[in-house]
């Protein structure tokens, strides 16, 4: 298996584009993509949404991709995994580049969410359609479930569990592609609305349009396009329980653990080398669960650690320096290529005001559903 | 000059409070008057709709305008809630009022800014000197379903005015319109509630709109926001216009008196027409007053006016829009609301 590097990156703006349609979010993120890589042709690409035809009707998104990229001939391949498909696209790009079957591969996420009505329907079915949805039950309600669980067992307070959305608001702060890119309080997390007890509006990732696109090839030719390789040094992927009665306890994460355990052992390294780490908090409650899941904290002790400064600037480990999901958005399909990027740009130093110091080592984690899949990158600058 | 002869508004004084329909559906009221700055609006009476709200504001209209109503060549009457699909609301106010029979009457529909336009088309009337005074009307008894956003800021009422030539309250200096295929409301034939786009009637239809006609009124009269006394905007809830007014340059001092949505609602096309006449009540000679409406569907249409050394003589010849708005107020409990507005049927 060859080594593999990412040469270049592309977002879009994480928000409400109104003015900007599925096929024209894709295109922006994948010209950039292949702008900053320098790159003259590709030879294969993934493209990653949750649910594109039930968002807006479109499917068949290799096509639309090549059409409206200027691609039209490359092979293209459309990636789902729920929440999870951004990652998975950039794994299967690795997969490519790596088997030696072709150099130049793209990954490229996408979600276009504004356009519906009822965005909480689309989302629910990527749970259990016959025991969890059937029943009414969404995701906020699984997440607060496993909140309402974790808090019971552990003793962690409503406070505290609001520390993760402050923290990751003040980090998208300085983060131009963030669709929430301003500070919140602990009193605004508290007393925002009441949307699955306990979990509040602000516990929750927004719904956000936009795309994000990476661009691999194999390590021994990055240098011919960039001067700042980023080495996919392990890569982790899981599979859970579909339904979040099925997981052995409320309080884990078991497709997290055992993704993050290949890619370490793939990686050969462990938590201690990562300097930082974008994690899946979909929900105030996911963050910690995955924190710990990842090797960063014990079982039990995250929300804690989280509370006392251990995920931010400073502490452990740096834990979404580009906001996360909750403040820098959740444009679902693209959301596992975006943590991709900014552990890309982390590395490269190319991150500004949010730029972790002698960052060397990180760690993406991208989460479908209520851990129905997991993926894990561990990048490294070379 | 040409401007503002004649000016009246009326408000139903029924009331149902934000906490109530919030209790009926589960909401935190605190939260929703803090997300829409507004704690209650209005509610027709049970014998009250567009046309006799329209008929109430007019009325005031003429007692400041001081003329004959057979001398009104034109009704122009904005609304999404006229009684009949067929039949026109202008008729019933012109016999109501002794206006015509040689006049030219008609029902304008443009969302919430049907008002505005029913008194750009009678004020383009009047300056191109096709008739001496005609009327145009902003009133609606706006429809929200149970249990939608809209319920909580739906409200009823109106202002009318005069426009006319001869001792003119306050001169149109400048008109604009900014309008373009948006649609982020609408309601089809034979539905009973309108339907809406969520957030996209904020910043692509609302804001797009408002700061497209209030911008271009700005570029067109070389005036700025600080020369202006007073400036109203369509209030869809209390927060829209306020953030569309700082957007501008405004400050809360210069919009304050025209906000009249945290007392009353959104009058639909009654809305910033009725936050006009509660600037008018209070003007004074000189005063510039900038005025913006939105209509969804959508489209702006914006005025600057200057108050003339008239309009102090006649501000108390009727009564004014906040002294309305807060007389005599009779609070509804939701079953009331509801049986109110017919959204039930009932035998009482």
């Amino acid at each position: 298996m060859r080594d593999v590097a990412i040469i270049g990156v592309g977002l879009t703006k994480f928000g409400e584009h109104w003015d900007k349609g599925l096929r024209d979010l894709i295109a922006e993120a994948s010209l950039n993509a292949i702008k900053d890589a320098g790159v003259e042709k590709l030879d294969s690409f993934y493209v990653a949404s949750m649910s594109s035809g039930l968002y807006g009707f479109q499917e068949h998104l290799a096509s639309v991709t090549a059409d409206y990229t200027g691609l039209t001939g490359v092979p293209g391949t459309r990636v789902e995994s729920a929440c999870a498909s951004g990652g998975l696209s950039v794994r299967s790009a690795f997969i490519e580049v790596a088997s030696g079957m072709s150099d130049i591969v793209m990954a490229v996420g996408v979600e276009k969410m504004w356009d519906v009505e009822d965005g909480t329907f689309v989302l629910s079915t990527a749970s259990d359609q016959e025991y969890e949805a059937y029943n009414g039950v969404t995701f906020p309600g699984l997440y607060a479930m496993m909140a309402r669980a974790y808090m019971h067992k552990f003793g962690l307070t409503r406070e505290e569990l609001a520390a993760v959305p402050v923290k990751n608001h003040k980090h998208a702060v300085n983060n131009p592609y963030a669709q929430y890119p301003f500070e919140l309080s602990l009193s605004g997390v508290l007393n925002s609305s009441m949307v699955a007890d306990p979990l509040r509006l602000m516990d929750c990732s927004p719904i956000t349009d936009g795309a994000a696109a990476v661009i691999l090839c194999p390590l021994d030719r990055a240098k011919e396009f960039t001067d700042k390789p980023v080495k996919i040094r392990g890569i982790g992927s899981a599979t859970g329980p579909i339904a979040l009665h099925d997981h052995k306890e409320l309080t884990k994460l078991d497709a997290v653990n055992t993704s993050a355990k290949r890619a370490y052992s793939m990686a050969g390294v462990n938590s201690s080398d990562i300097s930082f780490v974008e994690v899946h908090d979909c929900f105030s409650i996911a963050e910690i669960i995955a924190a710990e899941e990842l090797g960063f904290f014990e079982h039990g002790k995250g929300g804690k650690a989280i509370a006392e400064g251990q995920g931010t600037y400073g502490g452990k480990v740096v834990i979404n320096p580009s906001g996360g999901l909750k403040a820098k958005g959740h444009p679902v399909g693209a959301t596992g290529v975006a943590q991709v990027i900014e552990a890309t740009l982390q590395l490269q130093q190319r991150a500004d005001k949010r730029q972790i110091q002698n960052a060397k080592i990180g760690m993406t984690q991208n989460m479908g559903g209520s851990g129905g899949s997991s993926v894990v990158h561990i990048l490294e600058a070379v | 000059m040409s401007g503002i002869v004649g000016y009246g508004s009326y408000v139903p004084s029924y009331r149902i409070k934000a906490a109530t329909i919030a209790a009926q559906w589960g909401d935190d009221a605190a939260t929703i008057e803090r997300g829409l700055l507004l704690k209650e609006k209005s509610v027709p009476g049970r014998d009250e709709d567009t046309i006799t709200i329209a008929i109430a504001a007019a009325k005031n209209a003429l007692k400041r305008a001081r003329i004959s109503p057979d001398k009104i060549g034109a009704v122009y009457i904005g609304s999404e809630s006229h009684p009949y699909a067929v039949k026109p609301s202008g008729t019933v106010l012109i016999d109501a009022l002794g206006i015509g029979p040689y006049v030219h009457v008609a029902d304008f529909e443009f969302a919430c800014k049907a008002g505005s336009e029913a008194m750009f088309v009678a004020y383009s009337h009047v300056k191109s000197g096709n008739m001496e005074y005609a009327l145009g009307i902003g009133a609606d008894t706006s429809q929200g379903a149970p249990g939608d956003a809209l319920e909580y800021s739906a409200s009823a009422g109106g202002a009318a005015f005069i426009f006319g030539n001869n001792n003119v309250l306050a001169e149109v200096l400048h008109t604009t319109s900014f309008t373009s295929d948006t649609a982020d409301f609408w309601r089809r034939e034979y539905q009973h509630y309108p339907r809406h786009g969520g957030r996209f009637t904020g910043e692509p239809a609302y804001f797009k709109h408002i700061l497209g006609a209030a911008r271009n009124l700005l570029d067109i009269s070389g005036m700025k926001a600080s020369d202006f006394a007073y400036a109203v905007f369509h209030m869809p809830n209390g927060k829209f216009p306020l953030k569309a007014g700082e957007t501008l340059g405004f400050t809360k001092a210069q919009m304050e008196q025209g906000w009249v949505v945290n007392l009353m609602g959104n009058t639909y096309s009654g809305s910033s027409p009725t936050g006009l006449s509660s600037i008018m009540d209070v003007a004074k000679p000189g005063d510039k007053i900038f005025m913006v409406s939105f209509g969804s569907g959508a489209g702006s249409d914006g005025f600057i006016f200057e108050a003339t050394d008239k309009l102090p003589e006649v501000q108390d010849l009727a009564p004014k829009t906040r002294d309305i708005i807060n007389g005599k107020k009779i609070y509804l409990d939701y079953g009331k609301y509801v049986a109110y507005r017919r959204k039930i049927l009932y035998n009482k």
